[in-house]
Order: structure tokens, then sequence, then C-alpha cells
């Protein structure tokens, strides 16, 4: 998948391992770390992202909670408002919205609510987005909703470095994360070593992931290794493409993407999410406010249909793929 | 006398049930029993009372006066409050006239390590906790949502969102007993708030984890204007006590002893590990819902004016009077300091307060972002174009 400087002496790793292993430390390191969510205990999680942390901290420290994600988010409140550090497992995009009153009306806006004096250091974990076959109610990509609720920091991460790191920095973070982990990557592997972990920019910080000259993908989380993958094959186009992950939706590294978009002069923004109201429409829009005069053509997008999330067996004609990202590449008007 | 739950299971295995031994239906497996002894958990048939019965011989004459003092001072407090919001000085005020007793008890029965939990209609409890006046009604007022540092006073903020703030109650509780601390918290709701989602949640997490947290609800008749008859079909609302596991207490939310009394063995029930408890405190909201509601819409004069019969200034003013534990200077001391904090209040509220707009952006996030410094600057231009 994405380009992955390897480090000697690394083996290869999966973001699961990865995501386990950052809790894992930020534990090790910080007593007031505690984990909490659906079957993260003894299961450890159905996806095991948390497998260990319980036979490893105690229930205490990593618990499972009645299943109830307004309650499971409420509570994590009320422990963040004593001094912990609590990171939240919501199972599934779909399962958390039970936890977005508390989220939307507490979480975020308990910072500005109390002038400062209480802000609230909690990891919201939510394994996010489709391409596992998931049926009904497994597959959401919901940053929609996140990005527009202010005092909510947004990450996620689209490899197995930025995993580790990102979720460090996110639980490290004074202020509300929702961290959102693409689930079809939980699997991807890397060269990554889990004793001597890459060192990553922080939240806010874009990446360029492939330098190019003729045009700029701008993607995250599970659209990434797609959007690497339509940069290769776009090399027979003729066309060669620059992939900009932006590794956090909140804050918005507008100038990393700013200033690619005005070396390429054509962008091309690429997200599951549905187009109307999605990040894509904001990042659009900034660009054609920034970078008008270095436009060769309108900024497109490649997004999920404005349909609810379909069933597993007609996914693959829902999410954005390679065919369908280079033939917008197609409409940058390259003729003139 | 009838055998209780726990009795019962014990002598019987499920196969005994009656009709478990039919052909046509499985059972569930021998290991299964009820969890908990649920008649031990039960409410009391009827609010307990204090004022007015044999009880009330027991009374700690100095404590007693001290809560009266405190109800004369919250009377005159909604007084004031609900003054300055038709002078325009506060934006609304929820009143919690006739509700007094329940808002002081909470406040009092605390200690100063112990967190409060109030909703919007409990500044008084707020105030009676020590808070100053002013900064408990900066919401209310239309200035900034939260006017103190709720970690200082250990007060949450108020919750405008029903029954929101009951699952935070519970996971401070959680935390401080995960740290060793002797913490409780208590949280206050109202009897609309626990038709909400998380108050069921909140009630849950709390006996699931055995959380040290009392979760106070004032029953006072009406959600804005819907009665308890359309809110639900429960026994009382103490009996959902049950269904989680916590002991339910039923309590005449107008007697100021028997709010102390019952509200005080939850806390220590708690402190020493013992779990949570839900009290339903009878009461009745005097006034309307807020300055902006027309309750005769949806109450007849007569049902108010039998509440005001059972007014919990007079029922303890009565009780310690009667007794020759308060006397007509006692009173009057009252209503003086009542009278110095209504006039303290009233001043602090008539200055205007200044806000400054560019605040506005100041605690959004830790640090702020690129987007939000551009729109800082925008609204700074605005300001010194408007100054020029």
């Amino acid at each position: 998948m994405t380009t992955v400087a390897v480090q000697p002496g690394t083996k290869p790793a999966t973001m699961a391992q990865a995501l386990g292993r950052a809790m894992r430390d930020a534990m090790a390191e910080d007593p007031t770390v505690h984990v909490m969510g659906e079957d993260v205990g003894t299961l450890g999680g159905v996806f095991r992202i948390t497998d260990g942390l319980a036979k490893e901290f105690g229930e205490d420290r990593c618990t499972d909670t009645p299943l109830a994600e307004a309650g499971i988010l409420g509570a994590a409140v009320g422990m963040a408002m004593y001094g912990l550090r609590p990171v939240v497992e919501m199972q599934f995009d779909a399962f958390a919205y039970p936890a977005f009153e508390q989220l939307i009306s507490h979480v975020a806006k308990m910072r500005n609510r109390t002038r400062g004096a209480m802000p609230l250091p909690i990891t919201i974990r939510v394994p996010y987005g489709g391409g596992i076959g998931g049926v009904e109610h497994h597959s959401d990509s919901s940053e929609a909703y996140y990005v527009a609720t202010p005092g909510l920091t947004v990450v996620t991460p689209a490899t197995v470095e930025d995993a580790y790191g990102l979720l460090r920095a996110s639980i490290a973070s004074d202020d509300p994360v929702v961290f959102l982990e693409p689930k079809r990557l939980y699997w991807s592997k890397a060269q990554w070593s889990p004793d001597a972990p890459a060192e990553v920019p922080g939240i806010g910080k874009a990446l360029v992931r492939r330098s190019g000259t003729s045009a700029t993908l701008i993607t995250y989380g599970p659209s990434l290794p797609v959007c690497m993958e339509a940069a290769e094959a776009a090399r027979e186009e003729g066309w060669d493409l620059e992939v900009v992950d932006l590794r956090s939706l909140v804050p918005f590294d507008e100038e990393t993407v700013v200033a690619s978009v005005r070396r390429t002069g054509r962008a091309v923004v690429v997200h599951e999410a549905g187009g109307f109201g999605g990040p894509g429409a904001e990042i659009a829009a900034r660009i054609a406010e920034r970078c008008f005069h270095h436009l060769e053509a309108p900024v497109l997008r490649v997004t999920g249909f404005d349909i609810p999330y379909p069933p597993p067996m007609l996914e693959k004609h829902h999410l954005p793929g390679v065919d369908r990202i280079l033939d917008t590449v197609g409409r940058l008007q390259w003729e003139n | 006398m009838p055998a209780s739950y726990e009795e019962v299971y014990a002598a019987m295995t499920v196969q005994e049930l009656p009709g478990a031994g039919a052909s046509h239906r499985s059972t569930p497996p021998p290991a299964w029993r009820p969890r908990t002894d649920a008649a031990a958990l039960l409410p009391d048939p009827e609010p307990y009372r204090v004022l007015g019965t044999a009880a009330a011989d027991k009374l700690d004459a100095e404590l007693m006066r001290r809560y009266y003092a405190e109800l004369v001072r919250g009377r005159r407090y909604n007084a004031q409050a609900t003054a300055l919001t038709r002078q325009g000085r506060l934006a609304v005020y929820p009143s919690t006239v006739g509700q007094e007793a329940c808002e002081i008890a909470a406040a009092l029965v605390l200690e100063d390590r112990d967190w409060l939990f109030p909703s919007y209609r409990d500044t008084l409890a707020a105030v009676a906790r020590g808070l100053d006046p002013v900064q408990a009604l900066t919401l209310l007022r239309g200035d900034w949502h939260t006017g103190y540092d709720p970690r200082e006073h250990r007060i949450a903020p108020l919750s405008t969102p029903l029954a929101t703030q009951l699952p935070h109650a519970v996971g401070l509780a959680h935390a401080a007993r995960l740290r060793g601390d002797d913490v409780v918290a208590l949280a206050m709701v109202g009897d609309g708030g626990t038709s909400e989602g998380d108050f069921h949640e909140a009630l849950n997490f709390a006996a699931v984890w055995q959380a040290p947290v009392i979760f106070l609800v004032q029953n006072n008749g009406f959600a804005i204007s819907v009665p308890l008859a359309k809110q639900t079909a429960a026994p009382t609302l103490a009996h959902k006590a049950v269904g989680y596991g916590m002991p339910g207490r039923l309590v005449d939310g107008n007697d100021i002893a028997a709010m102390h009394e019952v509200l005080t063995e939850a806390v220590e029930r708690a402190r020493a590990g013992g779990g949570p408890t839900l009290i339903e405190a009878v009461t009745y909201r005097i006034e309307a819902h807020t300055n902006a509601d027309d309750a005769t819409r949806y109450r007849t004069d007569s049902e108010v004016e039998a509440w005001k019969a059972h007014d919990p200034v007079e029922l303890l003013e009565r009780e310690l009077t009667s007794r020759g534990l308060l006397d007509a200077e006692g009173i009057q001391v009252a209503k003086d300091a009542a009278e110095t904090m209504a006039a303290a209040l009233r001043d602090a509220m008539n200055a205007e307060p200044v806000l400054d707009p560019m605040d506005l952006f100041a605690h959004v996030y830790a640090e702020q972002t690129g987007r939000l410094r551009e729109q800082a600057e925008l609204l700074r231009a605005e300001l010194e174009a408007e100054n020029e």
C-alpha cells in the first residue's frame, strides 16, 4: 500500500497491532489512561484491538461496560472530570450514534462552557467506513457529523505508523479526539517496530504520501491506499499524481493542501462519505477560494453516493475505486 | 410472613418452579436465579416523613435551625431571581419555590470533597453549597454558560439537556473509587428527566459498578406541562431503582428533616462502599416552569393552594416554634440574613456584565486552529471598524 520507510530490524505489523500497542504504551506510561467499551476487556474487542490490555492492566483499567454508548461516553466525561484520561471504544461507526448527545452537548463543549477550566481529554475510537462486507449499520462513514461539531478534534490514520503515532497523540491531547479507524485497513501491514515506533508528525499536519506534478488527490483514512493505487495506475495515462493524506480532518491542514494544488493546478478530493455536506465539499471550497488563479480545472470530488450505506453485495459500486478516480482525473480539462 | 425472593429461590431449583416440569416448555438452566433480593430494594409505600411525626422528637435543634435559615434564604433567593427576570436582568429563571427543602438538603449533606451534579433548575442547590449566587446565575443571565470553576467548587456545570449529567456523576464517582478516594457524587434530576435514556443508562452503570452516587429525583408533579401520569406507569419513580438492583427511597421532599435523614443515609452508604441509591422526593413546583410558562393552562389553582399548605419553610418553622427551638428573634435573624443576600444579588445583577467578543474563540480548543484564528481576525476587524 503506502510508501512507508523501512527501518532496519523491523517486521511486518498490522494497523490493529499498532493501535493496540499505542493504548498499551499509553497505559503503561500514564496511570490515568483507562480503556473502556463494549467487549474491550476479556474478548479484546470485536476487532481485537484491545487484546491483552485487561490481562496486563486489570479490568479497572480496561473495562467491559454495559452495552449503552451514551452511558459509556457519559461515564467517560465524569471520569475525565475527575482527572482520568479515558479511551472509549465505540464498537462500530453506526453504533456510536446513541452517544451523540453526550458527544455534542458535553464532550465537544465542556472546555468552552467552563471557560477553559475543565477540558475533557477523552479519546473516542470509532471503527469506520466500508469495504469489509459488513451488513447494515456496520460500514458508515460518519466523519461529516464529527467535523461539523466545534470542539472535537477528528483524526484518522491511514498507515500503520500513523495508527500508533496519531493514537498516542490523541490520547495525550487535552482536547476530546474522535479517532476514526479505517476498519478495512485494520489488517494492512507495514514494516514497523513496536519497540522503536517511528516518530510521525502530530495531529493537524497533512502529509504528501506521493509527490507528483499533474494533479493532487486529497484523501484520508480508508481511501488513501485506493488513491495510491490510482496514482500508480495513472502513470500509464501519462499523469503524475500527487497524493495528500490529511491524517486529521480537524484541524484541517489547509496549507499543505493549498501548496500542493498551487503546484499541480488540479485537484480531486476522495472519500467514502457522501458528497453532499461531506468533508470534500469544504475542502473543495477552500481550494477554490485560495487556489483560484492556480487552477487549470474545477476541483472535482470522488465520494460515496448520497445514499444510505448499501448492502455489502453492492458496496463495490458505492465506494470510490481506482477506475472512478482515474475517470475523474480524466475530466480535469487536460485538453486545454 | 411471605418469604423473600432470596429465600424462595435458595430453596428450589428452577425445575421446581410452577409449570417448569411441563414437558412442552423448556426451562432456564438451573444456575439461574435472581441476583438480588428485590424486596430489600423496594421503597416504603408512603413518602418518609419526620416533621409532624413522633420522629421529630429526636431532631438535631442546631442543624434544624441552620436548615431553617437556609430555607428562608432559599425562598428569598427564588423571589429575587424571579424579580430579576421581570426586570430583564435574567434571560430566564426556572423557580424552585416549594422545592427549597430538596435543593438545600442535597447541598448540605455533602462534604467539601463530594460533587454535586445539578440540572438547570438547581441553582439554589449550588448556592446552598456555597457558590456565589451571581456565579450560579451566569448561565440564566445570558452571560457565559458556566460562571464558576467546577473543580474549585465540586459543582458540575448546570445541565440543560435533561438527565445527561447523570452518567457524568456515575463516571466521576467511579473514578474517585478507582483512585481510592471516599468521594461521593449526588446528581439531581426531575420527574420528566426519568423518562430520558441517560437516566436509565446512568442508573444501570452506577449499579453495575457499585459507584458511590446518589440520584435525587425531585418529583415536582410536572415536566413543564406534562403531569407524571403521562410520564410513567411505574408505581412510584423510586420503584425504578429495583430494576437496576439499587435501593429506592420515597421521601416527602417538603420535609427537610426527612430529606436530610434519607440523603445522609444514602451518602453514608455510598461512601462506605454500599453503592448507589435512587431517591424520589415528592414535592411540587409552586410556580410555573419558568417565567415564559403559563401554568394555568394545565393545572388548577386549588391544586397549587393545597401544596402551599404543605410548604417546606412553614413545615419546619411550625415544628421548631412549637417545640420552642425557634423564636421570633430567630426568625427575624434568618429573614435579615436573607435580605442581605438578596440586596447583594440585586446590586450585582444590576451592574452590566462586560463580555469580550474576542473570547468567542478563546476556549474552543487548547490550541486555536488556523481556521479559528482566521475567523477571530475577521471579528477583530469588524469590531475595530465599529469603534472607528
